[in-house]
């Protein structure tokens, strides 16, 4: 069925009685071309792009519970490409592109909105570092402003410039971000792939992945084994977990990252905002509440819940930097667990095991690369070797040493 | 909150501590290949599960401390000295 305003329209006269199932229920078939675990907007999008891209419909997405409620459904929505390095930002604004022309492809509302995405700075050594990153941006094609304070003013009047501990002197505007409604991603992509033919195998976990000669040939999982000679991992926050099944110590640590959404206001805060003293980022969702998001609880867990000190610094910080936030409560907060690498930068690639891929290790950086991690992973699956987009974020880099650093903290998950 | 019973200083909150990692991994001997090198700084077990970690009580007595601690349910089971070698429940 394919959606569009006339379709809404005659289903409106018709008493909505016309829709159909936005995608099938199949069982699990003994064997694929290709298995995907994993059914988030990652998995899904690779399972999409392997049908669409690369002709292989002969596909299975295994997920454990229903699609979409791991990260998918717990992000804070935001989608840019402003990254420093080269390799970070050519792989995000090919992703930026996919989402522009998102909803056209799988004819599904996902509500793109690019909105702008800004970073306030506060200190001379951080406006270098802003005019630094948006220099390498724009040199890369893609949009980068320089603002100055009061042009930040005269965006977000709530924004406290002139606060005496951290006074803003500007900020690094990308107007091409903004954000997307999360869980409409993963529908879509589950609607669009299934109707190319991908089987989507919900309430399927994953128990063990079968590797005979150095080769995958399988998986054992709570509805039977599957065969397959290829297998993607599309399992961000748990990777460690998946990798262990085929006997890989993968360099990713699991930790959790909070979010937070306020009660529902009028339109006050126009664009994603991030400030730059704290960890702290702010949008307003089409409800009306404000949705924000801090840094890592800092301790390794699977629990999808944080603790109180993250609270409060988040709050905090949006406080500093927004004082009229003070005045509002919050209705919501929750946690997902993000797989941390060491570099803070992700993985799409081959394994040491034949047949066995990942996209993995994504930390802050999962919702916004959506399509361009399910492109870059069928890619390298369809073709058994990475495209120059994800050629630099291999597995191995860790032993050899390039790694992509973004943040230049070093080998610490807890603090990139 | 993840309450820590320190050895010296008794019973205090996580925000006093800096967490610090895996406390199962070892540095390798100087001539050891670059392989060991390799699983000592980036492999991790990251379990699901007992995990034995390092925290260091920087805002209070500056010790490093081996903490055995769940990741699901967030228990603090044990807190030793460096030196000591704690046990990890199997389950």
């Amino acid at each position: 069925m394919r959606y569009s305003g006339f379709r809404l329209l005659s289903e409106a006269l018709r008493g909505n009685t016309g829709w159909t199932p936005a995608w099938r229920d199949p069982p699990p078939k003994k064997s694929y071309d290709v298995i995907i675990i994993g059914g988030g907007g990652h998995g899904l999008a690779t399972a999409y792009y392997l049908a669409r891209e690369h002709g292989i419909t002969n596909v299975a997405v295994l997920e454990k519970g229903p699609i979409g409620l791991g990260n998918t459904g717990r992000n804070t929505t935001i989608v840019r490409s402003n990254y420093l390095l080269p390799q970070n930002h050519h792989f995000y604004e090919h992703s930026l592109k996919l989402w522009e022309g998102l909803e056209q492809d799988l004819n599904y509302n996902a509500m793109m909105s690019q909105r702008g995405v800004f970073n306030i700075f506060h200190t001379e050594g951080a406006k270098n570092a802003s005019v630094r990153r948006g220099n390498a941006m724009r040199l890369s094609g893609i949009d980068a402003e320089l603002l100055d304070k009061e042009q930040i003013r005269a965006m977000c009047p709530l924004i406290d410039v002139d606060n005496g501990r951290f006074p803003v002197l500007g900020g690094l505007l990308q107007r091409r971000g903004g954000t997307a409604r999360h869980d409409a991603v993963a529908w879509g992509f589950a609607r669009a792939a299934d109707q190319r033919g991908v089987d989507i195998i919900q309430h399927c976990e994953v128990t063990g992945i079968d590797v005979e000669g150095g080769a995958v040939v399988g998986v054992q999982t709570t509805r039977g084994p599957i065969k397959a000679k290829k297998i993607g991992l599309a399992v961000a926050g748990n990777t460690s977990r998946l990798a262990q099944m085929a006997g890989l110590d993968v360099p990713i640590e699991s930790h959790v990252l909070q979010a937070f959404v306020s009660e529902g206001v009028k339109p006050l805060v126009d664009q994603v905002i991030t400030f730059g003293a704290g960890h702290f980022y702010i949008s307003q969702s089409d409800k009306g509440g404000l949705v924000f998001g801090g840094g890592l609880d800092g301790w390794n867990t699977y629990a999808q819940r944080g603790n109180l000190p993250v609270v409060e610094h988040v709050w905090s910080a949006g406080i500093a930097m927004m004082p009229s936030l003070s005045r509002l409560r919050g209705l919501r907060q929750w946690g997902g667990v993000m797989d941390m690498t060491f570099d803070g930068s992700h993985i799409i690639g081959k394994t040491p095991i034949q047949g066995l891929y990942m996209t993995a290790g994504w930390c802050y950086g999962g919702f916004k690369a959506t399509p361009g991690s399910g492109w870059c992973h069928a890619w390298t699956i369809a073709q058994d070797a990475p495209h120059k987009l994800n050629e630099a974020h291999t597995l191995d880099r860790f032993r050899t040493g390039r790694l992509l650093d973004e943040r230049g903290n070093g080998p610490f998950p807890w603090m990139q | 909150m993840i309450r820590i019973d320190c050895p010296w200083c008794g019973m205090r909150d996580e925000a006093e501590f800096t967490y610090r990692g895996d406390a199962t991994v070892t540095r390798p001997g100087a001539n050891a290949p670059e392989e060991a090198f390799h699983d000592f700084v980036y492999a991790r077990k990251n379990p699901r599960g007992w995990h034995v970690e390092w925290w260091y009580h920087s805002s209070g007595c500056r010790q490093y401390l081996k903490v055995v601690r769940h990741t699901m349910t967030h228990e603090v089971r044990t807190v030793a000295r460096a030196t000591e070698t704690p046990e990890v429940p199997s389950e």
